[in-house]
Parts: C-alpha cells; structure tokens; sequence
C-alpha cells in the first residue's frame, strides 16, 4: 500500500513544493492542505464565539447589571452565535470532508482543487467583517456588531446600527464559500469514486456530506436572498419587511427559517454519518442497518425543507398551517429515531473498547437523545406557546448543537488525528477532556431546562431574582466548560508536534479506504484508484 | 488490492446544474414575496383584508358582491382599535369601541385622529382584522387607510369607514377586531397608494 507516494511520475498540478512557507499556504489546491486549514480556522473561531458566550455567562451569575450594558449583550449574544455556526462549524464539516472525503472514496484530490483554495481563504474575511464592528466601536465609530440576535428579525434588522450591515455582508461571504464547498463535494462524489463503489457502497460519512451540500445549496442561497432584501431595506428604500410600505416582518421569519432549519441538519448530517464508522470500529463489528442510515438521512433531509415554521409558532400563523407544521415537524422523529436505533444495534454484542473517539460517540449518543426529546416537546403547539424563546430552547439547541455538532466533531479529530499527523494523542488528557466537557456541559445547559420551564426568556442580560440560583450553577458550569477546551487544542497542538507513531490502520477495528494509506498519508494520495470489488 | 489510473472526468456539465439550482434558490427567495402576499389574500391568513372594495367602489373585473342580503339571525361584534406607530407625532382613538352588527349591514363608524407636533406630517394607516378567516369576509367600501393623511399642526380630523361584513362570514364567529397602525411615511420614497390597493 505505497503506490500512491511513487505514483507521482509527471510534474504535479498543484500542491507543496511550489511555495514555502506563508505563500504555500495562500496558494495551496491541495485538499489535505486546505482541509487542515479550514480545521484550525474552526478552532480558533471556536474559542473566539467562546469568549464571547462566557462573557455572556458572566453577567448571568448574578441578577443585575454588572459587567456590562444591555446593548453591548446583545451584540455579544448574536455575533457568538452566528461565529459558531458559520465559522466553527460549517468550516469543521468543510474540513472533515476537504481531508477525509478523497481518502474515503479513493480520489485523489476534491473535484475543483482551485475552487477549493478560494472556498477557504473567503472563511477569514468574513470572519473579520463580522468581528470587526466590535473594535471600531471601540474607537468611537458605530454602535457595535450586530445586536439583533443570530435571527436577524425585521423590523429590529432594518433599525439597527451598522453592525447588521457588516453582519450581513459577512453572511453572504460564508454562504458563497459554504456554496462552493457543497459543490466541490457533490462533484467529487459524483465523478471521482474509486472505480467499483457504487453509491450504495460509499461509506456513510459521504453519504452525510452528500445530504449536506444539497441542502445547503438549496437553502444558502434562500438566506442570502433575504439578507440582501433586508440590505435593501435598510439603504435603498424597498420595503420588503416593512408594513407601513405595504411588506411584511412575518416574511422574513419565512424565509430566515426556511433556510435555518434545513441549517441544523446541515450541521448534523456530516456528524451523523461519521459517528457509524466510530462506533463500528470500536465495537469491531459492521456498522449495522446501512441502507436503512443512508435512507434515514435522505428522509431527514427532504423534512428539513418543510417544517421550518415551528420555529415560530408564536407569530400569530393561522391554526391549520400550525397543525401541518407540528406533524410534519414530529415526522422528523421516525428516521431519526432509526439512526438512533443503528447505532445501538452497531454497539449490541461488540467487543467494545472505549478510546477517547468512542467516549465521544457514546456521549454524543446520550446527549444528542436529550435534545431529540425535548425537540418534541418544543414541536408541540400548544405546549410551544409557554416554552417559546425561553432558556428551555437555549437548553434544547445546545443539546442538539454542542453534543450533536461540536461533540461530533471532537469525535471525528480524536478519530482521525493519528491519521492526519501520524502521530497518537494523549489518550489520558483525551479521557480527561471528554469527562470534564461531559460533566461540564451538562452542568451548563441542564439547570436551563428549569429556568426555561420557571419562564425565564432568553437574550435578556437581567433576570428576576427566583432564577439566580440556577443561572450561577450555569455560569460556573460554562467557565469548566471553556477552560477544558483549552485540554483539546493543548491534546492537538502535542499530537502534531510528536507522540507515538502512529500505524497506518489507526485502530484495530477500522475498516474503510483511508486506512489502507499509511499515518500520515503522502501529500498525494490515491493517484491510481484503488478497485472496489 | 487492484489499482488503475482514474479516467479524468469532465466536471463542467455537473458544476453548471449545481450552479443553476443555486441560482433557483436565490429566486426562489424573491418570488416568495408575491407568493406569500398572493397566499395571505386568497386564505385570510395573516389579517390582510379583501381586496374585493377599493376606494372609489369596486376595483374592475371583480365580481360585485350581493350584499343586499342582511342576516339579521344573528350578530357580530366589531372592535376597533388603533396604534401609532413610533416615528409619527399623532393620537388615534376609535369614536367607538365597538358595534353590534348583523352581517350584511352596511355601517359607518370614525377615528378620531390628531397631529401633536407642530409641523405638517403626511401618514398611512395599514388595516388588519383578527381572527383571521374573518379578515376575507371584512370588507371595506370606504376607507381612510386607502390614502394616505395629511394633517396639519394641531389639527384634529375624523376619519371614516365604511364597512359590510358579509352574510359568508363563519357562523362560529362571534367578535371581530379591526386594528390600523398608524405609519409615518415622511422619508419612503416609495408611493404607498399600491399599497392600500392590495389591502
């Protein structure tokens, strides 16, 4: 299994060897290159939104204003938001697939490596932009970032100060890049499969990416057209959402969640393709009930784009689209609940061994279950009229996103790190991180669950006295929670510098393409395919 | 295991429809703007009122109601009520805050409305009905929400309507409110009188 380090006989296309150092990097078409870019810029954005919310959590401690104004909240509650979901997240997945996707399915580069190159280096401007309203207002120009919350609801949008302009703009940066990724991945699914894997031999992971990209070209494209009408509005007097000009706000909640529904799956369909593979490797056995996950994830896919007005059953929609939005969004529970059983079916009588990857899936599992549940409390219209826009949602999506996206994720880098640098993690600090994330995310984000359900409303920086104890337990909760992260970059920075050599089949159950290459793989790989029988 | 040199694969073809689908949704977005309006008018949903009266009587094309026939069987409660919205220096109150109607019956009432600033301010007052499978069955032969008002400083006026609640109206309806906010339209570039038409 060395063909691919010789295999290299014309001059290459692209990749090292061209540049050295920073220019290597700006010009890089190599997916292995671009694809650990997009990693460490996800980390590092991953602590940047994290400041912001432990910042957050600080007011919170206590009743009253202490650290700061309600205004400078607000933008802090927004931009943490819309940091993690479009510059944690999306690039992690993106990184994901950039490194693993042409391994796994046998191709020897992504699709359109150029393209590639252009889908990344948008990532950092956008991220600035975003940013950047904080550290002007700080020399007296604006009023600060984006203070409408990640939502963007008009009217508020289309009053607020200069922060939403640059918020949007930086929307549409990420979402060309994200458009562009979702591309790169279908066409190298489509065109480049080792020769012999049919689509229904594809691991599952592409399969996730797959459902991915085409919801998110389906969707990006929907929020950027919103945003550009809120654009309008606010500069060149068209009046889309505004009532008085014969618009209506209602519309952009439409058109918001249309594209932000969709959105949670597409941060959770790369995540749950991978975890089949993790939990299949570790418990030695095959992933179980492959057609019925790859059909799951269709399912779940084509429900994503319908259900979007549960979002806010609240605005006042007429009773039969609130009864047609709480079915279709309760639908969304059966192939969930498929994949669930998948994946305990794939763990049933293995010869499990629980290294830090597995830890992560199993508590994925658990964790992603809860907020499965109380997502179905939240569906439900009538009792929705009392949880709404109260911590109870707060506590549900980061069950959903933390455990179901950022957990994945850290499944997916303690999977995959030996491979990428060829070098084994601290297994010890690995353990040690998931335990402290584990106890400390749920010391965070369950006493929210009972301030949700007392009636405390979420993105307020001040609160009645009745919620203080539970909102201290939460804050001390998300200070262990920030700083054990600090473990997973330390655990990563070590693995890359050295450790124990790592062998090309990482793990001893690991079955699949990317394990046939050695630890690290050459910078091309896979130039002749390998032949699926 | 058996290895080959990949056949190069020519990508534009699929790239192109990716890029077309993109595109679609990008449109998709701008087309539901109308949509939506079209749906809110059909259904009721959301309030908007019927577009079957304008000012000045029937719009063209559309079929005259018989509104002769006057189900005196029962009666329905209208409520009036109103907000100016922030931005426009005035005061609005309903001279009544409700009626017995019986569908069918062609009634009037006004609102009084008044400028506290002291300068000359132009506004636009925008209509709903709740609950919402009334707002098709409200309909409205004269208005002062079909154009917009000018008052001068201080000055006071009573605004009136004309309204029918048609005989169709759900027999399960037994209240109906009408709510106008009040906008200013000082700095919109945009004519609104397309507006009140659609309403």
């Amino acid at each position: 299994m060395n063909t691919a380090t010789t295999a290299n006989g014309h001059p290459a296309p692209h990749g090292a060897g061209h540049y050295g150092g920073v220019l290597r990097w700006l010009t890089t078409t190599n997916h292995k290159d671009i694809g650990t870019m997009y990693l460490t810029f996800s980390l590092l954005m991953f602590f940047v939104g994290g400041s912001m919310i432990l910042a957050v959590r600080a007011e919170l401690f206590s009743p009253g204003l202490q650290l700061m104004q309600p205004e400078f909240f607000n933008q802090l509650v927004g931009v943490h938001a819309l940091v993690m979901i479009f510059a944690a997240l999306m690039p992690a997945a993106t990184g994901f697939a950039n490194w693993m996707l042409p391994l796994m399915i046998g191709a020897p580069d992504m699709a359109l490596p150029r393209l590639n190159n252009w889908g990344f280096w948008l990532l950092p401007p956008a991220a600035l932009l975003l940013t950047l309203p904080f550290f002007l207002a700080l020399f007296g120009i604006g009023d600060g970032a984006l203070a409408t919350g990640w939502t963007f609801y008009a009217p508020l949008s289309v009053q607020g100060g200069m922060g939403v302009d640059f918020a949007i703009l930086a929307v549409h940066i990420f979402g060309i890049s994200s458009i562009m990724g979702s591309i790169n991945v279908i066409v190298t699914i489509f065109n480049m499969r080792a020769p012999g894997m049919t689509l229904m031999k594809m691991p599952l992971f592409a399969w996730g990416w797959l459902i991915t990209a085409f919801l998110l070209l389906a969707t990006l494209p929907v929020l950027a057209g919103a945003v550009t009408m809120l654009l309008t509005d606010r500069h060149f007097g068209t009046q889309f959402f505004d009532a008085a000009g014969g618009g209506d706000p209602i519309l952009f909640q439409h058109l918001f969640w249309f594209f932000g529904h969709p959105e949670v799956y597409i941060l959770l369909l790369p995540v749950w393709g991978l975890m089949p593979h993790v939990l299949a490797t570790f418990s030695r056995k095959p992933a179980y009930g492959y057609k019925a996950q790859v059909y799951s994830f269709i399912a779940i896919g084509v429900l994503s784009l319908v259900v979007w007005a549960h979002h806010f059953f609240t605005a006042g929609l007429p009773v039969p689209a609130l009864i047609y939005f709480m079915f279709s969004t309760m639908a969304i529970s059966i192939p969930l609940a498929v994949l669930f059983f998948c994946w305990i079916a794939t763990m049933w009588k293995g010869a499990m061994t629980f290294e830090t990857p597995m830890l992560f899936a199993v508590g994925f599992i658990v964790l992603f279950g809860i907020a499965g549940l109380t997502g179905l409390i939240l569906a439900d219209v009538a009792a929705d009229a009392q949880y709404h826009h109260s911590y109870f949602v707060v506590a549900h999506f980061h069950y959903a996103l933390f455990t179901g996206g950022i957990m994945g994720v850290m499944t997916g880098v303690y999977y995959w790190l030996p491979k990428w640098t060829g070098h084994m993690y601290s297994e010890k600090l690995g353990k040690l991180h998931f335990w402290l994330t584990v106890f400390s995310f749920n010391l965070t984000f369950m006493p929210q669950f009972f301030l949700g359900l007392a009636g405390m409303p979420r993105r307020i920086p001040d609160y009645a006295l009745q919620f203080a104890e539970f909102n201290a337990i939460s804050s001390v909760g998300a200070m262990i929670l920030g700083v054990s992260q600090l473990l997973f970059a330390w655990n990563i920075w070590s693995c890359i510098r050295g450790g124990e050599k790592a062998e090309a089949r990482v793990w001893e159950g690991a079955d699949g393409l990317e394990w046939e290459l050695p630890s690290p793989p050459p910078h091309h790989s896979w130039e002749t395919q390998p032949v699926i029988k | 295991m058996e290895q080959v040199q990949p056949t190069p694969r020519n990508h534009n073809r699929l790239v192109t429809r990716l890029l077309l689908l993109v595109a679609g949704a990008f449109l998709f977005a701008f087309a539901m703007v109308p949509l939506y309006n079209v749906l809110c008018e059909v259904t009721g949903f959301n309030g908007k009122t019927s577009a079957g009266f304008v000012a000045g009587g029937l719009k063209t094309g559309a079929a005259p109601e018989p509104v002769s026939r006057v189900d005196t069987g029962r009666l329905i409660r209208i409520e009036f009520t109103g907000t100016v919205m922030p931005g426009l220096p005035w005061e609005m109150r309903p001279l009544k805050v409700s009626m017995d109607v019986h569908p069918g019956e062609l009634q009037q009432v006004s609102y009084l409305v008044r400028n506290t600033a002291d300068r000359t301010i132009t506004g636009q007052a925008v209509p709903s009905v709740t609950p919402g499978q009334a707002a098709q069955h409200f309909e409205k032969i004269e208005c002062f929400c079909f154009d917009q008002q000018t008052l001068a400083p201080g000055e006071a006026q009573e605004m009136p309507l004309a309204f029918i609640v048609s005989p169709e109206v759900d027999r399960n309806i037994s209240h109906i409110t009408l709510s106008y906010a009040f906008f200013s339209i000082e700095g919109q570039r945009r004519t609104l009188s397309a507006t009140a038409e659609a309403r």
